[in-house]
């Protein structure tokens, strides 16, 4: 068996080390190990988006992220996100917008959003859905995850948009 | 969908990558961006006994101007390419290809030196690099070889780099005076891999095309250079018989493969209709 | 208290003079007071209480749960189409680091007996028994033959590494032609490879074909497809020994169904079993089925006496969650040269894979082609022929709009052939051809009855929507620059609110009636268990709506709990879009009759006529003059804490369940219409989906923001198989395209905005009025879309007939390769 490899992170402000299997990836850390389910797993191939996190403060699969190599790094899931308000306004239109069926994939959009709504603040409705094609949703049929995004482009600046 | 067990180290100098790829032989894989790799370790298609991570290694990324040459570090992310001014300005084929790419999580983890390595015939930055004629920078323990992109890409999955040897860099010559690029994709969906794609690059004077490349991806086991089309366009006006010429030449230039959607006839037909998109791309 | 209320009046149902919070608006933040408004909930667009859980990634799917001593299982599964076990040694794997055990087939139907999914009422229909772990022979590659439990997952796959099977291949059938020869029979026991054929005449139908001035015909394809649910299936079942008891958390729609067969196959007394769902990540008909690998995860917990969980990872998701579709059908419209349609001819294939699915079966998808195809028209003539045939494929089954999309795309393709020859236009065609507006209670040829359908209203309503005329005016003058556009209508019928008829007279054990029980708590909030369950669409949601106005309580008062058959009423759960209309108006009765014992116990309390009280926003008050009389708080309090003031024969009752069976017709129908308009790349075969439309008459909308995101969510699926999606095998049935990076499924780059309007004709049949809306969207757009392309390649008198439509069918048909 393989050894396990020491790693410290700093998981949604909080610093921890863990001794860690070197072939769990991120997304298994983040859930089975610390218990933060709010990202999910779905197809483990890098696809679907689902398990989207953010590594030194820039999206990444958590699928096709080991856990050991966010040794010396900061992630942030969504429930940080959520606590420290960072999200709020998306989220907020993503609630009034009904952006979100199921939920499996909200996770992953809010993050891939939020990067956005940073990165390209002034993206129209077509560099929205550009930006947001590698986030898989089963369920809405995007355009109202698209309104929710756009209204939020569109909002004057206010406290929680970063 | 869990890999097989394996190790882990993340060497902090090329020396010690060095001595783990010694020590472990085929049964080490490097590990840079891991975009390509993990899923393939997810699906259990491959089960290295160990994973050498180079993310610790200083001095692989990076984009700098050094002369004539464009200089990209191997572990440069896609999305650093994607939004490098540099890049933009002397490489422009490259920041072109790059927002094709998967999506923004894969480009902010992806890179260059692991796309190249891994070669895969339906990658962007394979044709990108024989399109550009780049570089590529392999070191060993025994040092630095360079080897030009056009001889880099031996078969599918298939490259020069030898055991022991990994990308450090790509050198690219800078764009010169009425050099343009174009690249174009065939995908069905935004971020997948091309059904066909094309990258390509003329010189321009007047509508005069010279030194011209094309360069195909997603037909062949490597990157494809349409050398025939290329010939049917060097020192022609572009217009729409050098563009027929070139069209006709595709036939004889490219042999695809199917895949599970698009048969060889469809991609042929396909290339032929990219060729004559490029040139207007490039005259444009 | 059982006076009917006029469904088209639903406000009714709310309180009335006086004011009530309103739902906030969409775009309106914390600082704005809400807005006052007389008007009740059912009917507007409230944003779901349950999705703020879901935002904050603070939900609970069934993988997030974790007990003490959970085991992980994993199948080891037939990597064969068609094979027999020589030899399965499991004796290695079992000794592997962190495994707990290894159990072959044998070994597990000591503890869960087989099934055979057969209905009473599907005259003929014929399927193997099937087991948990396929015993001796495996029938499709990925059929399960082993299973290994362990501590982790990993280990779990680890040692499937180590199990050693020695197979003796067997002769394949994945061609449905082939399959119907019979030149190789897959079940000998069975005798031929036909599962279930149908086929259906009306009196007179040659005579009436043989006037028709003009008869088309087509055949046309339909790819395989898969669900592709985020949250791939999964279950945690939980067996304690001691109490020979039985705790399921299962990603289900019916949790009830389940229940019931768990009790049955596993033989645990059915009281002994509950199964409870927690959030569940998207179903469309995926997780309302029996699979063998979670039926062998129950018998696994209750063999090694601790909880067991399987998730089924993306690549089994693909092997074996249920297929659907997979048909070719060739159909004959015989029309006047008026163009008044005679009559359709139908003659459908399916392939279903070697099992019918348990216990709904697999002969309902081709039995909904012939119900429904020609549905929205107004011929007399009809036949239809049908084939369900076995293969060496994964098995199909219901998924989201079941049949629909093959009937709509058959009906409206050979529709729109039909108005081409004859030089019509397609919408002046239909309108020709639509039954009509007033032509109610109706009759189709196929036997179904429609209550009442709307499908004139919805024609206007899509053609002034898109503003049809403007659009050809732009396809014209598009198409003089080698611009080629298409516009592509496509009328339908839906079934919705299934009565027993569709299962239980079939002899299977799924209920078609549901109940709610609602509770007054002590502090005058409001408690309503439901039977329908959650997957996302918001069921819970519209429930919350209902109840509240049933009531006469704020929306905030009201928690709705579903999916826990330990808690709820017993019900059928979410399918056929029945949730809204079955079990919303089982909420609304009950969320009346509290309303009735509140003023029981409010009467008796303020010792007045109770005709003179009446609930309205959270206190009983003066019916009259709207002034409160007594907080329900108060009715609460007293009700449960000081009953003694009651009077001495009195006994209040805040808590009551009602239930609702929809009886009068076998389905409730839905009709609508929707609209694609697209651009095709003569040069690669590439189409770009420019805008969809959708006019859906769904009967009552309870809660528009929801119905119309849903509607969309289902024409995302229909363009889905229209452009992307289709299970590709090989000859020998390997599945080509078993990954999310080879099966394609929409993402938000490629897809269009759509419209969607209403028509509402709510179904007199139930109070409240609802008919569903599920499945709609999936239903129509296919063939919206299909008529799009051809409207588009008419030019080049070229035509498709296979989805999807790729861009190398499309070169084809172009003449291009």
């Amino acid at each position: 068996m393989e050894d396990r490899v020491e790693a410290t992170i700093t998981v949604n402000g909080t610093r921890l080390t863990r001794r860690i299997e070197p072939r769990m990836h991120l997304i298994d850390f983040l859930r089975e190990e610390l218990g933060l389910t709010g990202s999910h797993v779905s197809c483990e191939h890098g696809v679907c988006g689902a398990c989207t996190v953010r590594v030194d403060g820039e999206i990444r699969r958590g699928c096709l992220t080991l856990a050991v190599q966010a040794d010396g790094r900061t992630v942030d899931t969504v429930e940080g996100l959520s606590d420290s308000g960072e999200l709020a306004v998306l989220q907020q239109a993503f609630h009034e917008r009904n952006a979100l069926q199921c939920g499996y994939c909200t996770p992953g959009m809010l993050l891939t959003a939020q990067a956005l709504i940073k990165e390209h603040p002034e993206a129209t409705r077509e560099e929205i859905r550009e930006f947001m094609s590698g986030n898989l949703c089963r369920c809405t049929g995007y355009q109202a995850i698209i309104d929710a995004i756009e209204t939020v482009l569109r909002t004057p600046r206010t406290e929680g948009v970063r | 969908m869990k890999p097989s067990a394996f190790a882990y180290a993340r060497p902090r100098a090329l020396e010690e990558a060095f001595a783990l790829l010694d020590k472990h032989g085929e049964n080490a894989k490097l590990l840079a961006g891991g975009q390509s790799l993990l899923a393939s370790l997810n699906m259990r298609l491959a089960a290295p006994e160990i994973l050498v991570d180079i993310g610790a290694i200083p001095g692989l990324d990076g984009i700098a101007v050094r002369g004539q040459t464009l200089v990209i570090g191997a572990r440069t992310t896609h999305r650093a390419i994607e939004r490098s001014e540099a890049v933009a300005k002397h490489a422009p084929l490259l920041a072109q290809a790059a927002p094709h790419i998967a999506h923004v999580a894969i480009r902010n983890a992806g890179t260059l030196g692991g796309s190249l390595a891994m070669a895969d015939p339906a990658a962007e930055w394979p044709a990108c690099c024989v399109a550009l004629q780049a570089t590529i920078v392999v070191t060993s323990k025994k040092g630095e070889r360079r080897v030009a992109a056009t001889d880099f890409f031996k078969d599918l999955y298939t490259t020069a780099l030898g055991a022991g040897e990994l990308i450090t860099a790509v050198e690219i010559p800078c764009v010169e005076k009425g050099e343009r690029h174009a690249f174009l994709e065939l995908v069905r969906r935004r971020g997948d891999y091309a059904i066909v794609g094309l990258a390509a690059r003329a010189r321009l004077k007047g509508k005069t095309l010279s030194g011209v490349q094309l360069v195909y991806l997603g037909v062949g086991v490597t990157p494809v250079q349409a050398k025939g089309a290329m010939a049917a366009l060097e020192g022609k006006t572009a217009d729409d018989a050098a563009i027929r010429a070139a069209q006709d030449a595709i036939a004889r230039d490219l042999e695809p493969n199917a895949d599970i959607y698009t048969s060889a006839e469809a991609k042929r037909h396909l290339a032929r209709v990219l060729v004559a998109r490029a040139v207007a791309a490039l005259v444009g | 208290m059982n006076d009917r209320i006029d469904p088209h009046r639903l406000d009714a149902l709310a309180p009335q003079a006086s004011e009530v919070e309103a739902p906030p608006k969409p775009g309106t933040t914390k600082t704005a007071k809400p807005a006052k408004t007389q008007v009740g909930y059912v009917g507007q667009s409230v944003p779901r209480a349950n999705a703020k859980r879901l935002l904050q990634g603070r939900g609970a799917y069934t993988d997030d749960l974790k007990f003490p001593r959970l085991a992980h299982v994993v199948f080891f599964r037939s990597p064969h189409a068609h094979a027999r076990l020589k030899k399965l040694d499991l004796s290695r794997a079992a000794r592997q680091p962190g495994v707990i055990a290894a159990f072959d087939g044998r070994a597990i139907a000591d503890y869960c007996t087989p099934w055979v999914a057969v209905l009473g009422h599907l005259k003929g229909i014929k399927s193997p028994p099937q087991y948990a772990v396929a015993i001796d022979r495996a029938c499709w590659q990925g059929e399960a033959v082993a299973a290994i439990v362990a501590e982790t997952r990993a280990q779990a796959e680890d040692a499937l590494g180590h199990v050693v099977a020695e197979w003796e291949e067997l002769p394949v059938v994945t061609d449905m032609e082939d399959a119907l020869a019979n030149r190789t029979v897959i079940h000998p026991e069975l005798g031929d490879n036909i599962c279930f054929a149908r086929s259906f005449e009306t009196e007179g139908f040659d005579a009436a074909m043989k006037k028709a001035d003009l008869v088309v015909e087509e055949t046309y394809g339909f790819g395989r497809h898969t669900g592709v649910t985020m949250e791939s299936r999964v279950i945690l079942a939980d067996y304690n020994a001691a109490e020979h008891s039985l705790t399921v958390y299962h990603a289900t729609q019916a949790p009830h169904m389940m229940q019931d067969i768990f009790s049955r196959h596993l033989n645990i007394p059915e009281a002994n079993v509950r199964v409870i769902c927690k959030d569940v990540g998207g179903s469309f008909g995926i997780k309302v089925h029996v699979y063998p690998d979670e039926m062998a995860t129950a018998a696994l917990s209750v063999m090694l006496r601790r909880p067991v969980k399987f998730v089924a990872d993306r690549l089994e998701s693909f092997l074996t969650d249920i297929h659907a579709r997979e048909h070719k059908a060739t159909v004959r419209l015989a029309c006047m040269k008026d163009g008044t349609i005679v009559g359709f001819d139908l003659d459908d294939l399916t392939a279903i894979g070697p099992y019918s699915v348990y216990p709904r079966t697999s002969g309902i998808e081709g039995n909904q082609v012939v119900n429904l195809t020609g549905g929205p028209y107004a011929h007399k003539a009809y036949r239809a022929k049908m084939n369900v045939v076995f293969t060496n494929k994964n098995v199909t089954c219901q998924y989201r709009a079941v049949g629909h999309p093959i009937a709509v795309a058959l009906t409206e393709a050979i529709v729109d052939l039909a108005a081409q020859k004859l030089g019509m236009d397609p919408a002046e065609f239909r309108r020709k051809n639509l039954i009509a507006d007033d032509a109610y209670p109706y009759s189709f040829p196929s036997g179904l009855k429609f209550e009442k359908l709307s499908h004139h209203q919805c024609l206007d309503k899509l053609l002034a929507l898109m503003d049809y005329t403007g659009l050809r005016a732009e396809q014209a003058a598009l198409r003089k620059q080698g611009i080629h556009r298409g516009i592509g209508l496509a009328a339908m019928i839906e079934v919705t609110n299934p009565s027993p008829a569709f299962y239980g007279v079939g002899g299977a054990r799924i209920s078609a009636q549901d109940g709610a029980t609602v509770r007054l708590e002590p502090t005058g909030m409001v408690t309503c268990l439901v039977s329908v369950t959650e997957q996302g669409q918001g069921t819970e949601g519209v429930f919350t709506q209902v109840c509240a106005d049933a009531v006469g309580v704020s929306i905030d008062k009201v928690r709705v709990i579903t999916g826990d058959t330990g808690v709820t009423p017993y019900g059928g759960g979410t399918w056929a879009s029945r949730g809204a209309g079955i079990g919303g108006e089982a909420v609304l009765q009950a969320g009346k009759a509290l309303r009735a014992n509140i003023l029981d116990i409010a009467a008796a309390v303020l010792q007045v006529d109770r005709a003179t009280l009446d609930v309205r926003a959270n206190s009983v008050v003066d019916k009259a003059s709207g002034e409160e009389r007594l907080p329900l708080a108060e009715v609460g309090r007293i009700g449960y804490f000081r009953p003694d003031t009651l009077p001495m024969k009195f006994q209040a009752e805040l808590t009551v369940t009602r239930h609702y069976t929809p009886r009068e017709y076998g389905f409730t129908f839905t009709n609508g219409i929707q609209a694609s308009y697209v651009e095709v790349d003569t040069d690669t075969g590439f189409v770009k989906l420019l805008r969809h439309w959708c006019v859906e008459d769904c009967g009552t909308v309870i809660n528009p923001l929801l119905v119309d995101e849903q509607i969309r969510g289902g024409i995302v699926q229909g363009i889905g198989a229209a452009m992307l999606e289709e299970c590709l095998y090989s000859a020998e049935g390997q599945l080509l395209n078993g990954s999310l990076a080879d099966y394609l499924v929409p993402m938000t780059g490629d897809t269009p905005d759509i419209e969607i309007a209403h028509v509402s004709t709510p179904t007199r049949q139930s109070e409240l009025g609802a008919k569903g809306v599920g499945e709609a969207g999936t239903a129509g757009a296919p063939g919206a879309v299909m008529n799009a392309i051809n409207d588009a390649l008419a030019p080049f008198d070229a035509r498709v007939r296979v989805q999807p439509f790729t861009p190398e069918r499309i070169l084809k048909a172009l003449g291009k390769i």
